[in-house]
């Protein structure tokens, strides 16, 4: 007798029974067991309608679309993982990935920048600009989903994006220079996590703030650097490094416009 | 899964370590913080994953260790010193459920932490016990009586009858 060297209650031709994976003949076995048991039959079958109730707990999720931290969590270690990069396999999230690559080299192209002394570690502060440009060319644009965390979460933005970044983040307020808060998200960087804060004017016209590690900098002597401008295509940016962490704010703006909103949000870090 | 395409699915992966994470802990939130730790670990040691093994399995796996570090830290926050086993209160509720899924959900959670994993990685993801088993680090005898603990008690649980699950679980540990 199997009762003999389990609890009955831990018999795996039991469970086994409840999960489904019997070949036909265990399966006409247990079902004699269950006919000759009332007591273990009522049994299996609540825990045989547990387990079909488990089968649909939050099923939503499976439904939902990815957020976006996720899915650039995901691509990075699979860029990491693979020499050649199948891209058809991933549907339609091959177009946007595509697109920010364009995006990216486009503006390795163009990309002017002013004042960059040439000193070591000046190419990972450019790198973190151009990142900050195709993050705003990205998602500005973006309707129905310009931000993962919006405002009105905005402790949970803050305590989020601190985690993820390993320091704390303070969000600078621009309402007197006229704009408000939209909210915020996780991306990708090259040795870690940035986040990207959007702010909207009563205009509609929307700035962001991209802050995140710099590779490099901190042990390079790119700890801190002096206020830098730079313009590709009418994206502005200014752009600083303090404690080898980088801040970049970028807008559609005239240089001085720009100059007054990173002045504010230097004063406020 | 042994073909070299297998690295290129950890995007299909997501919607499903979302799901567990999410019944695991109750909270979308902390769920999706769990999965994206989940998948850094996974980009850390991706070096570590035995291409052509389960690359689903491994995930779990990651999981699985994130999911108990968090909850032994969890403890020595609360300044307890306690078995993980006996750990079942005070565990937040879920948030905008149907009823019947929140009675589930808040009953999970009233579950110890290595039973509610071992019953969702056998029921929600389907996974054969000898995975499980090694997703979770412990002998297949453990999984199955995690496994039976964890149905009895949350028949009782969902019957209202916890008291009665105490008294007819002898089997209990307690390593104080």
């Amino acid at each position: 007798m199997k009762d003999s060297t389990f609890p009955m209650s831990e018999d795996p031709e039991l469970h086994a029974y409840v999960d489904g994976r019997l070949d036909p003949l265990q399966h006409a076995a247990v079902e004699a067991r269950l006919a000759a048991d009332a007591a273990l039959a009522r049994q299996i079958h609540a825990w045989k309608a547990q387990r079909l109730a488990l089968r649909e707990l939050h099923a939503e999720v499976l439904e939902q679309p990815v957020p976006a931290h996720l899915l650039q969590a995901a691509q990075l270690l699979d860029r990491r993982s693979s020499r050649f990069s199948q891209w058809s396999r991933w549907g339609g999230m091959a177009a946007s990935i595509a697109l920010a690559f364009v995006l990216g080299w486009a503006g390795n192209m163009q990309w002017q920048e002013r004042a960059v002394t040439v000193a070591t570690g000046a190419r990972a502060t450019g790198q973190f600009v151009r990142q900050a440009a195709m993050a705003y060319a990205v998602y500005v644009p973006e309707v129905r989903h310009p931000v993962e965390v919006e405002a009105a979460q905005q402790q949970h933005l803050v305590q989020w994006l601190s985690k993820r970044l390993d320091r704390p983040l303070k969000l600078p307020t621009l309402t007197p220079s006229g704009y408000e808060l939209v909210g915020g998200r996780l991306l990708p960087g090259d040795s870690g996590a940035r986040a990207q804060f959007m702010y909207q004017n009563a205009n509609g016209e929307r700035i962001t703030l991209y802050v995140g590690a710099v590779d490099g900098a901190a042990g390079k002597g790119m700890g801190e650097t002096a206020f830098r401008f730079a313009n590709e295509g009418g994206v502005a940016s200014f752009y600083w490094v303090e404690n080898g962490f980088g801040y970049a704010i970028t807008g559609k703006l005239p240089r001085p416009a720009m100059l007054v909103l990173a002045e504010a949000v230097y004063r406020q870090i | 899964m042994s073909t070299p395409a297998a690295s290129h699915s950890l995007v299909g992966h997501i919607p499903d370590l979302r799901r567990y994470a999410r019944s695991l802990t109750g909270d979308a939130w902390a769920a999706d913080d769990l999965v994206q730790d989940t998948l850094e670990r996974a980009c850390d040691r991706w070096q570590l994953w035995s291409a052509g093994s389960d690359l689903r399995a491994w995930l779990f796996t990651l999981m699985h260790n994130l999911f108990v570090d968090g909850a032994r830290r969890a403890m020595r926050q609360a300044g307890q010193r306690v078995d993980l086993d006996d750990v079942i209160n005070d565990l937040p509720a879920p948030a905008e459920s149907p009823e019947q899924t929140l009675d589930l959900q808040r009953c999970l959670l009233r579950l110890p932490p290595d039973q509610r994993e071992v019953l969702l990685l056998v029921t929600l993801q389907d996974l054969r016990y000898e995975d499980v088993a090694r997703i979770t680090g412990v002998p297949i005898g453990t999984v199955m009586s995690r496994l039976s603990r964890a149905r009895s008690r949350l028949r009782d649980l969902m019957e209202g009858g916890a008291p009665a699950a105490a008294a007819r679980s002898p089997a209990l540990r307690r390593l104080k």
